[in-house]
């Protein structure tokens, strides 16, 4: 056997198992989408509630007016759909350009572990708008989406994991500071995206 | 090249495709039939007869359920066969090596 035909054997097998357990057809595009969901959802949000109370801070005396929560959920859940809808699509499209399947035991893998910190973080965050508990509730998005991205970074890309332990340390600012909660959401659901994103989608989808 | 390198290559690994089964084997838990079949772009019956061979050294193990009416086999690499495996690798970084120094 040549030295090169065994650094070329090394080589395929190093990436057959990198291939195998990790899902790497994640797209940075999405990533920068998301954040700009996120940053106009907010915005909007921003501009509902300061229209109306001239002020930042989510206090009680918005139970005052009903309309107003509805509103904000109703830009919350559209922000979220559009963003994951945009994540699978463009992860799809950039499997199918690396010629993978994009649905298989890696992407299964990848999806479970992130359900679970999300899910239970989706349900505590429930809970506390059940409680008419709102100063936590930023903080709550991003501990809980931070948990969730760590989780993930073991079977994607491991960069994944970075952007996870700074959404954990928003997080716990936004506990800290809870009269500030909105601007560490857009913070990490809006800035660290774009940053984020535009990153990776230089280094791996070029 | 030098026999006492030779010695330590694995029969059971000359074949490309084997150690490519092995390698997917060794970096994951277990992996089932179809997407082993899929990731490696081979026919049912290459890969069936592949496995077969790993299964006649050992290397692998073998786990038939079903899922509702479908059958589900998942592989795993068993002790005996991670160890060959990197034995393999070792193998094969020493004759990069013994080429650098001769």
């Amino acid at each position: 056997m040549e030295e090169k035909d065994i650094h070329s054997e090394l080589a395929s097998i190093r990436s057959l198992m990198e291939r195998s357990s990790r899902f790497l057809s994640l797209s940075g595009l999405s990533g920068v989408l998301a954040g700009i969901y996120a940053s106009i959802g907010a915005f909007w949000a921003y501009q509902l509630v300061t229209d109306k109370y001239n002020s930042l801070i989510i206090s009680d005396s918005y139970a005052e007016n009903p309309n107003i929560y509805h509103v904000l959920y109703l830009i919350a859940a559209l922000v979220l759909v559009l963003s994951v809808l945009t994540g699978i699509l463009l992860s799809i499209r950039e499997a199918k350009k690396k010629k993978e399947h994009y649905w298989n035991p890696v992407s299964k893998r990848l999806i479970t572990n992130m359900a679970i910190p999300l899910a239970a973080g989706g349900i505590f965050i429930l809970i506390l708008i059940s409680k008419a508990d709102y100063q936590y509730i930023a903080a709550s998005c991003l501990l809980f989406y931070g948990l969730a991205l760590i989780a993930a970074s073991q079977y994607t890309i491991s960069d994944v994991k970075y952007l996870g332990f700074c959404q954990i340390i928003l997080g716990l600012l936004a506990a800290w500071i809870p009269e500030n909660g909105l601007l560490f959401w857009i913070a990490g659901f809006g800035v660290l995206h774009i940053i984020y994103g535009s990153i990776m989608h230089f280094k791996y989808n070029q | 090249m030098k026999n006492n390198s030779l010695a330590q290559f694995n029969k059971a690994f000359e074949n490309r495709i084997r150690l490519q089964i092995m390698s997917v084997l060794v970096a994951n838990v277990s992996y089932d039939f179809n997407s082993l079949k899929e990731l490696l772009e081979l026919t049912d019956g290459n890969l069936a007869s592949h496995l077969k061979a790993l299964e006649k050294e050992a290397y692998i193990l073998i786990n038939k359920t079903f899922i509702g009416k479908k059958p589900n086999t998942q592989y795993s690499a068993s002790e005996k066969g991670k160890t060959s495996f990197i034995k393999h690798l070792e193998a094969l970084e020493n004759l990069i090596k013994q080429q650098k120094i001769g």
